[in-house]
């Protein structure tokens, strides 16, 4: 249901952008006949309803339709960018989720002290700061005057996968520091609320080790909602990564979506955005399915 | 008689031991006074600065910083430091009333859905579902490059971006107190929906609101320059930061740091700032 | 005694409040030997359950103990290092306590929790699976192995607090800690857990400190007794001695509060405890209670009491002689009745009420053919285990949720519309309601004066002037001292709570108020307070009520007419003392042998299994399938019908035959 709202949604703000579409690839200056020409063979002239079916129709099965400025299929730049962000957001992912749930959990544990008001106050500020802040800050130092790492993303063709980490990690920095917050304070606030739970109360009475306590009878309850959390930031990994892609030169799907909304390239935008909306949409089913096969509650019914 | 009132002594007014609270926390008030400073900046900057933040000077262009020009120069040879200060304004006029519009509107959608649920509530929140499955910014971006860029659609942009996650955090708020029984109890007075979502939910829910609003001040500043940044936002010759830097990061490489250091720093400072005042207030409702 | 199994000396313990130290418990000492039984009384904030949690050392964040010994089984419990401790709730002490639901953890199964308890005891991991469902067998679980594989939220509130107690006693303690464990639970679930705590306890010869609010339970389950008030032992002794001869003014006024058999609002009003909780007991220099004591003297002031011994009795008080001849806080004459009007028509008339869920494709019965009159400045109590449907009956009358079709309710001859939203304003007001919970029946952003002022505009069509008159006089009735007029809920305690929440009900001078439980989340001294308002604000205005509670005590105190409920159908209606003296209904009869008396025992009568789901009533009579009366086929295929047993329309819904519904039979009855 959310998809095909999407996918609406999609159609009808692309249809928005303003600027006849025959008129943006032919230029200002053609003629009128020939604009009026292009439109009719691209199809734009016929009933809006007709047009989305059309279109629909065609993404389901992998067309994408063709890019008014490349004059090629869209399919395959989609591919290839998204392919690109998906190996930049994995290495984002990859680092961040260990990194914040331990933060977040070693913040409960210790909660009021001051490591706890450490990892707090480093995340919230963390993820205020704008990608491209960091980003910049980031090419500085690692980039100009340390020269650790390379400032921008590509890699020689052929490269290994070693390689191409390592071009990666720059860029990924940015996006740990942003998603660490969140995440970090979702751990935390499940944990405070497992701690103080009366089955915590329950196992310590029991006269369990205190690692057992926590490995056994907190962690599981404290991590489900942060689970649910994980996965909406997925939709962020892929689409939202815009800055990073500019900055560092990399060409992403979120660069390709701003450059097609720049060039009123509507095929490749739309395709684009919703190539984004369905992969956000898929991940929050994952961690929906996720969440019911680890919360019992969710799995088997009421009571016996 | 049973009962008159050898009373308790009421406990002090909440909101006397909230302030006194926030006023011991270090990081609020480090927050604070960064905040005061900036919008000090954004209000009586062009005062304050010694050089025209507009003025070009084509002979001292890209100056390292000097006694003259405490941050340096850029590619126009205009002052970086004076830019830097009056930036703050038009992020500090832009990103609060993105903020007022999105909180305004998302709450009254959250009230809506949360209230009456059914059929109105199935629909929205699909839509706010589906709105929400875009990265923030990407909306942003296509609304932008639609609607051409200025301060105003600015503004509109990001408030509308806002109103569906607000409506959501009102609209749990809301489903949480409408299970309460004084609800229930003004149902039974026979009070309209809209007297009781007005005058007996919504002064519940202010505190999750309000915190909300403050939170969302900080990613409205965040949005604002990294539109900026990306070219949709504020125009030249403002001397926003997220522009300024725009302008100018193709120069790292050659070593001319100066022109974004300041303005990165600029940045990170104030909303971090504004988050250490959100999260103080955060931790002082809690209590 | 160097055989005791817990001795407490001289403990003082203090919470860390923003800042400033709040001292909870001061100087308590107390002994119970092996296989000794001990019940620590007293009300909310008196520091029972941090006497719990300091015995296990497991205060919350911020408690301190900050004095004295705790002595179990010979070691100083507060001295021990971290692994001793281990060991110490591993294997000497367990404590069980109130919301069995909460302290099983949700993911887990609940056999493994309980296996948990014999590996840490040392047992292999099949040998606890064993001996697991062993004890789950032990503690009278009908099917061990399903529930070893269940998890918590799949098991019922009886279960659960079975399963916990299992954990506790699954190996042998020297001490086991019960705090409110049968707290929530229904009457007849409550006296089968504390059969079976009885019952466990007898065979291990463990030793028990039960604490408690509930004075009937503690009589019934404990030798001795501990009185706490206000973080101080005031009185222990031996339980029955000390509840028929207190010997000191709280422990003589907390007996006076209750409800008890042969009084009801008809005959004398209950006493109360006046004034509150001191908010600094520890800067008090006297006697802790000598603000609320009738008979405080200057030497109350200004020394506090020494520990009175006498026998093996304590008290402390300086007139623990004269104790019991306390005069009475509440002048017990009744106030002046208003006279009934004569009316022919009922104000309430119920006739084939029924209300039905849908569960998918499934009906469920909430209410079958429910039947009552109820007539101005009268009490039908409605009593009922969960299940019942006495929740739901409140809701459709006061038109939150619509009845079946056919259902007939009628307010003063006139047919009522089912939903609120339908009703006229003058049905409305006449209509109101008294919650239970009195924290989420008042709006916390608005003040009192607000709360009650918005009911008189919308309800009573006052404003200006006549509301701020009318104001007045309802606060001054319910007894709201003036200046609690600006507060807001959050200020006030909750009998101050529940007395704004009456005054808003009667604002618009209703003819019926449904109150559902009002008193279930109030200490008994405010109980008796709030109950005496009631009844007062009865006789005056004559209004009738429909009376909804758990405490059979507190219903047959205010009730003039009872209805009994189970699964939704109407098993008993009729006069309240017909009712409860007999002859009357099985259930009825199980459920008042149930419910502990401070009086007196009553054989008990025990009823097998569980309350069936309603989703798949039984056939015939409801009832059937945990009758100890059961004739035979008949009351499996045939449901009764509700039919008058005398004149004074007592109706009953069983095939037994009037002679035969008397008292207790005596081959089925357990011993008390």
């Amino acid at each position: 249901m959310t998809l095909f709202l999407l996918s609406v949604l999609v159609f009808a703000g692309g249809q928005l952008l303003p600027g006849d579409v025959g008129r943006s690839i032919l230029g200002p200056l053609a003629d009128q006949r020939a604009v009026a020409v292009l439109d009719h063979q691209l199809g734009v002239d016929r009933p809006l309803l007709a047009q989305y079916g059309d279109w629909i129709g065609h993404f389901v099965l992998g067309d994408m339709g063709m890019s008014y400025i490349y004059r090629a299929p869209v399919a395959p730049f989609i591919g290839t960018a998204l392919v690109h962000s998906l190996k930049l957001g994995a290495v984002a992912f990859v680092i961040v989720v260990p990194l914040a749930i331990l933060g977040g959990v070693v913040a409960a544990l210790n909660v009021g002290r001051w490591l706890d008001r450490v990892i707090t106050l480093t995340g919230l500020s963390a993820t205020v700061v704008p990608e491209f802040v960091s980003g910049i800050v980031l090419i500085l130092i690692f980039g100009v005057w340390l020269d650790v790492f390379p400032i921008t993303a590509t890699w020689p063709p052929d490269s290994g996968i070693l390689t191409q980490v390592y071009y990666l990690i720059l860029p990924s920095v940015p996006l740990v520091l942003v998603l660490f917050g969140y995440i970090a304070r979702m751990a935390r606030a499940g944990t405070v609320t497992a701690l103080d739970a009366d089955y915590t109360r329950t196992a310590v009475l029991k006269g369990l080790p205190y690692r057992t306590v926590i490995w056994r009878h907190v962690l599981r309850n404290a991590l489900l909602p942060t689970i649910a959390v994980v996965a909406t930031q997925a939709g962020y990994l892929i689409g939202g990564l815009v800055v990073v892609e500019t900055l560092f030169h990399y060409q992403g799907i979120g660069g390709l979506i701003y450059a097609a909304a720049k060039s009123h390239d509507f095929p490749m935008l739309e395709a684009g955005v919703l190539t984004v909306g369905v992969i956000y949409v898929l991940a929050a089913l994952g961690a929906d399915l996720l969440t019911v096969r680890l919360n019992p509650r969710l799995r088997f019914g009421g009571a016996a | 008689m049973s009962g008159v009132a050898l009373g308790e002594a009421p406990v002090r007014a909440p909101r006397w031991e909230t302030l006194r609270l926030l006023a011991r926390s270090p990081a609020f008030l480090a927050g604070a006074a960064i905040v005061l400073f900036w919008v000090l900046c954004s209000l009586f900057g062009e005062r304050l600065v010694p050089i025209d933040p507009y003025a070009a000077d084509l002979l001292g262009t890209l100056d390292p910083p000097s006694a003259e020009h405490w941050f340096g120069t850029d590619q126009l040879g205009r002052d970086m430091f004076s830019r830097v200060i009056v930036g703050a304004r038009d992020i500090l006029t832009v990103a609060p009333l993105a903020t007022l519009l999105g909180v305004g509107l998302g709450t009254a959608i959250g009230l809506v859905t949360g209230y009456f649920r059914g059929i109105i509530d199935n629909l929205v929140s699909r839509l706010v579902d589906a709105v929400l499955a875009l990265p923030l910014l990407i909306v942003a971006l296509m609304a932008l490059v639609a609607l051409g860029p200025s301060n105003g659609t600015v503004i509109l942009a990001i408030g509308l971006s806002f109103t569906p996650i607000v409506a959501r955090t009102v609209r749990s708020a809301v489903l949480a107190e409408r299970e309460l029984d004084y609800v229930a109890a003004a149902r039974l007075r026979g009070e309209s929906s809209g007297h009781i979502m007005v005058m007996e939910i919504l002064p519940n829910i202010l505190g999750p609101i309000f915190v909300e609003l403050t939170v969302r001040v900080g990613y409205a500043i965040f949005t604002v320059a990294t539109l900026s940044f990306l070219g949709v936002g504020l125009q030249p010759p403002s001397p926003d930061w997220g522009l300024a830097i725009s302008e100018n990061y193709g120069l790292i490489g050659g070593g001319y740091w100066w022109a974004v250091l300041f303005d990165a720093l600029a940045i990170t400072s104030l909303v971090v700032g504004v988050n250490l005042v959100a999260d103080g207030l955060q931790n002082a409702l809690d209590q | 005694m160097t055989d005791d199994a817990l001795r407490i000396e001289d403990l003082d313990v203090a919470y860390r409040v923003r800042g400033r130290d709040r001292q909870v418990l001061r100087g308590l000492s107390l002994a119970i030997g092996r296989g000794e039984t001990y019940g620590l009384v007293g009300e909310s904030g008196c520091g029972k359950s941090t006497a719990a949690l300091a015995v296990v050392r497991y205060l919350p964040r911020g408690g301190r103990v900050r004095g004295g010994h705790i002595l179990l089984d010979g070691q100083d419990v507060l001295t021990l290092t971290k692994p001793a401790l281990r060991q110490m709730r591993a294997r000497s002490v367990a404590m069980v306590y109130q919301d069995p639901g909460r302290a099983l953890n949700p993911s887990i199964v609940a056999g493994r929790q309980l296996a948990e308890v014999y590996t840490q005891a040392g047992y292999s991991a099949a040998e606890a699976d064993d001996r697991a469902l062993d004890m789950l067998r032990r503690v009278q679980i009908s099917d061990p192995a399903r529930v070893m594989g269940r998890y918590p939220h799949q098991l019922s509130g009886g279960m659960l607090q079975r399963v916990v107690i299992a954990m506790a006693l699954a190996v042998d303690r020297r001490l086991l800690i019960l705090d409110e464990p049968t707290t929530g639970l229904d009457a007849t679930v409550e006296a089968e857990v504390l059969d079976l705590i009885e019952a466990l306890r007898a065979e291990f010869s463990t030793a028990v400190l039960f604490i408690g609010h509930n004075l009937a339970v503690i009589a019934r389950m404990c030798a001795r007794v501990g009185v706490l008030y206000a973080g101080t032992k005031v009185e222990e002794g031996p339980t029955a001695e000390v509840f028929e001869q207190p010997r000191h003014p709280y422990t003589v006024g907390l007996l006076r509060c209750l409800p008890r058999r042969g009084r009801n609002k008809h005959v004398a009003r209950l006493d109360t405890i006046p004034g509150f909780l001191p908010t600094a007991p520890d800067l008090v220099r006297g006697c802790v209670f000598t603000e609320r004591c009738g008979m405080a003297t200057d030497l109350c002031h200004d020394t506090e009491p020494p520990l009175a011994q006498f026998g093996d009795r304590f008290s402390r008080c300086h007139y623990h002689e004269q104790a019991p001849t306390l005069p009475r806080a509440t002048p017990s004459e009744l106030p002046v009745a208003a006279s009934r009007p004569l009316t022919r028509v009922p104000v309430l008339r119920v006739e084939n009420l029924s209300k039905t869920y849908m569960v998918g494709a499934l009906g469920v019965a909430a209410l079958r053919d429910i039947e009552f009159d109820l007539w101005p400045g009268e009490t039908l109590g409605l009593v009922g285990e969960s299940g019942s449907g006495k929740t739901t009956l409140a809701r459709v009358l006061l038109g939150l949720t619509a009845p079946d079709a056919e259902s007939i309710v009628q307010i003063d001859g006139r047919p009522l519309p089912d939903l609120a939203a339908r009703r006229s304003p003058a049905q409305i007001k006449a209509l109101q309601i008294v919650f239970q919970n009195p924290d989420s029946a008042l709006n916390r952003a608005h003040s009192v004066r607000r709360i009650i002022g918005r009911a008189l505009t919308k309800l009573g069509g006052l404003r200006g002037d006549a509301m701020r008159r009318r104001l007045l006089e309802l606060t001054r009735a319910v007894r709201l001292a003036d200046r609690f007029l600006t507060a807001r809920p959050r200020q006030l305690s909750g009998g101050l709570k529940q007395r704004v929440a009456i005054a808003r009900a009667f604002a618009g001078a209703p003819r019926l108020v449904v109150c559902d439980e009002p008193t279930s989340a109030l200490d008994v001294s405010v109980q008796a307070a709030i109950l005496n308002l009631l009844a007062d604000l009865q006789a005056e205005r004559q209004v009738s009520y429909l009376f909804v509670s758990h405490d059979l005590g507190v219903v047959r105190y205010l009730s003039d007419r009872i209805l009994v409920l189970y699964l939704g159908r109407l098993m008993e209606s009729g006069p309240a003392e017909r009712v409860f003296n007999g002859p009357h209904h099985p259930y009825t009869e199980a459920l008042l042998s149930a419910v502990p008396d401070a009086d007196g025992r009553i054989a008990r009568i025990p009823l097998t299994g569980e309350i069936p789901s309603a989703v798949r009533p039984p056939r015939g009579c409801v009832f059937h399938t945990r009758c100890p009366r059961k004739i035979g086929r008949v009351c499996e295929e045939e449901e009764p019908r509700l039919l008058a047993r005398d004149e004074d329309s007592h109706s009953i819904r069983c095939h037994l035959p009037t002679p035969e519904l008397g008292r207790v039979r005596a081959d089925l009855a357990v011993p008390a």
